[in-house]
């Protein structure tokens, strides 16, 4: 694990000369990281999240000092295989369609007796702050791995869900009028270097969408798809996308649906 | 009239079908999406939540890109931004290129990450290349290298470009490009800097 991360370190002190050597051309720097990324496969420190996802839904917790074992993924409580590969979901005892990190708060409130502003505090982690969730969607995307993506639009939530999530993936505003759509609509763009997948091609939507949670080599950290609408609707310069909210889970349903076929292959590692 | 309306029923039943769901029409979707959008977002920093109002540019191009606008609304909203551009009042449309590749390189500004106190940046080189010696640029706008060997230094050629980093929907409707000087980002002496960072024989781009 140190080891790994010491290779890690070593290939972008590489990486980092190799950009700043200003006669390289842009095609070798492009495949220079592609080599990096792929060696980046070697040794993925979303493990460390995940053995603690473990513990945390096996732990009693909360005023009703239960574990989240009973909590129920979609396919029945506690069955925590291929659930990921199936959410956002419509589940009747809400009445509303909710992604993983939204039915974990549900069953912390539910099952554990926490208050949803206790258990929704920490959403994302920074060093020793950890968070809750991180751990717990790192264990549970885990259990997915390999399953094939297979989100339902049966419901009429469901169906309502996916419409409002693709009207905001093109809705345009800000002072700089970005939507998602501006950087994530067309097949074979980068922003800088970083490649752009085309979140409206059926390729595109599953490469991306399979591939989340993942440990950000950059930020030492495990950060799941919420962490990403919310980071990138930042870039878009949009007020800050609240954790769990209803937008969040239509834009993840249009997203989710939208990979439907591919195998799940997260949590990964990216840079 | 009413062949029209039966027609047009058709269309909007066929439609809602195709999308799966009977019971929302378009314009209804976006309604919903608007409402939903204003109950999921917090204001932090300088993002309040005005942020989600859409101008009639907006929302007019929160569609796909292989969306085809009637020419009509494009004229109509290529005039409109067209007329918003105020051109520097001393004449001058070059500053310094030198301050035009730092704001070039520069990606923060108006996040609400960043501090409202600092200028924006324009980010040029997230979507463009500009430099033959800067290789970390994108792809999502055209390369403007020799932007200005290849176009002369003409005053037309100034203030059109002046004018585009000012408003680039001015000349394409819904363009990608942020409308730097018409939605405050950056300062028209900003401005003239990346005027010149394209137009000066001396500037990198046309090295």
């Amino acid at each position: 694990m140190e080891e790994s991360l010491k290779i890690q370190l070593a290939i972008i002190g590489t990486l980092a000369s190799l950009l700043a050597s200003a006669p390289a051309a842009a095609q070798s720097a492009v495949d220079e990281i592609a080599k990096y990324r792929q060696q980046l496969q070697d040794g993925n420190p979303a493990e460390l999240w995940e053995a603690r996802g473990e513990g945390l839904w096996r732990q009693s917790r909360g005023p009703k000092n239960v574990s989240l074992e009973n909590c129920d993924l979609g396919k029945g409580p506690g069955v925590v295989k291929g659930a990921y590969a199936e959410l956002p979901r419509y589940f009747a005892d809400a009445d509303r369609v909710m992604d993983l990190e939204t039915r974990l708060a549900h069953c912390m409130v539910t099952l554990q007796g926490i208050r949803f502003e206790d258990a929704t505090k920490r959403p994302f982690g920074n060093g020793s702050n950890r968070s809750d969730f991180e751990a717990l969607a790192a264990w549970i995307t885990a259990e997915s791995k390999g399953v094939a993506m297979n989100v339902s639009l049966s419901h009429p939530k469901e169906q309502e869900a996916y419409r409002i999530g693709e009207k905001m993936f093109y809705f345009r505003g800000g002072p700089h009028d970005f939507a998602c759509a501006t950087c994530h609509a067309e097949t074979g763009k980068r922003i800088r270097l970083q490649d752009l997948p085309n979140l409206t091609e059926k390729a595109g939507a599953q490469t991306a969408y399979t591939t989340w949670p993942a440990y950000r080599v950059s930020q030492g950290e495990l950060r799941t798809f919420q962490w990403r609408l919310n980071d990138c609707f930042r870039q878009q310069r949009f007020p800050e996308l609240k954790f769990t909210s209803e937008g969040s889970i239509a834009l993840t349903t249009f997203l989710a649906r939208n990979a439907n076929g591919a195998k799940f292959n997260a949590p990964a590692i990216k840079r | 009239m009413k062949t029209k309306i039966h027609f047009l029923t058709a269309v909007a039943v066929f439609g809602a079908a195709a999308a799966g769901c009977a019971s929302m029409s378009d314009e209804e979707a976006a309604q919903r999406a608007l409402a939903v959008m204003k109950a999921s977002f917090n204001e932090r920093g300088q993002a309040r939540l005005d942020r989600l109002s859409q101008d009639e540019a907006q929302k007019l191009c929160s569609v796909p890109p292989s969306t085809v606008l009637p020419k009509e609304t494009i004229q109509q909203l290529e005039k409109a931004n067209l007329a918003s551009i105020r051109y520097p009042a001393d004449g001058k449309l070059l500053g310094d290129w030198k301050s035009g590749e730092r704001i070039a390189q520069t990606g923060t500004g108006m996040q609400f990450s960043d501090n409202p106190k600092l200028p924006s940046g324009a980010n040029c080189y997230a979507c463009h290349q500009l430099s033959k010696a800067e290789i970390s640029f994108g792809t999502i706008g055209p390369s403007l290298y020799n932007y200005g060997k290849l176009r002369g230094m003409s005053e037309p050629i100034q203030r059109y470009t002046y004018g585009k980093i000012y408003n680039a929907q001015a000349f394409t409707a819904c363009s990608n490009m942020p409308r730097f000087g018409h939605n405050r980002i950056l300062t028209e002496q900003q401005m003239k800097d990346l005027t010149a960072l394209l137009l000066d024989p001396n500037s990198p781009v046309n090295k």
